[in-house]
């Protein structure tokens, strides 16, 4: 798994990819954290390069969302794709989560 | 698949990479296609955690993951524990249309399996827990 963000305009993008399993959840978390620690509020998560995700990386997206909450501040997903997006929509995060095709759509509504 | 695969090795998430990759290659050997291995990766993650954290806190038993064919030619995974009872099958299933706010961290491992997978069981037999996975 690696992590890169870009809060070069508008909302933070964080770009994950490979893999997020109960191994590498705990260290996306803690750079998630970091980037609201460091002040970022509006998160962009782009999925467009993750190639798996367990329920490990789910609770991740669900506590940043939940502590994003408590800074007013906002999260979006964007980029989901094939069996990730599965694992996203039978959680139901699409009932929670605004998602969008690409980044540069959510860059739009952000 | 001629002979069942077993492999046996520490309740620990350090041995997760090894049990998943024993289990796509028997996967691949009895003949499943490429776009249901993600499936049984992620079934077989969310099965393992589990008892990794409730059978063995400590991280101080052993886990045995065999991969057979079953007498309809079917693949078929089972993981076994000697720790405590442990009916993962028994947790309450999480609230999928629940709210933000309203959202606990638990359960959904166990819905991912379940949704997954084509038949999900649990035994205790021989003082064993046997979770059997059907994709």
């Amino acid at each position: 798994m690696q992590v890169t963000s870009d809060n070069t305009t508008g909302p933070t993008v964080v770009s994950v990819t490979g893999r997020v399993d109960a191994v590498t959840a705990p260290d996306l978390e803690k750079q998630l954290f970091a980037l609201i620690d460091d002040g970022a509020a509006r998160l962009i998560v782009d999925f467009g390069e993750m190639e798996y995700i367990s329920s490990a990386g789910l609770r991740v997206i669900l506590a940043t969302a939940k502590k994003l909450k408590t800074v007013n501040g906002s999260i979006c997903l964007a980029g989901l794709q094939g069996p990730v997006r599965e694992v996203f929509e039978i959680s139901g995060f699409f009932s929670i989560f605004k998602a969008y095709e690409t980044v540069a759509e959510a860059r739009e509504q952000a | 698949m001629a002979e069942p695969a077993s492999l046996t090795l520490a309740a620990r998430l350090d041995n997760l990479a090894a049990f998943s990759a024993a289990v796509v290659a028997a996967a691949r050997l009895h003949g499943l296609e490429e776009s249901r291995l993600g499936a049984i990766e992620l079934a077989l993650e969310e099965a393992l955690v589990n008892i990794f954290s409730h059978a063995f806190p400590e991280g101080d038993g052993e886990v045995t993951v065999t991969c057979m064919a079953d007498e309809n030619s079917r693949f078929v995974i089972r993981i076994e524990d000697d720790g405590p009872p442990f009916d993962l099958l028994a947790r309450e299933a999480p609230d999928v249309t629940a709210s933000l706010d309203e959202r606990t961290p638990g359960g959904l491992g166990i819905h991912l399996i379940r949704q997954v997978m084509d038949t999900v069981t649990y035994a205790r037999q021989h003082g064993r827990n046997v979770l059997t996975l059907i994709p």
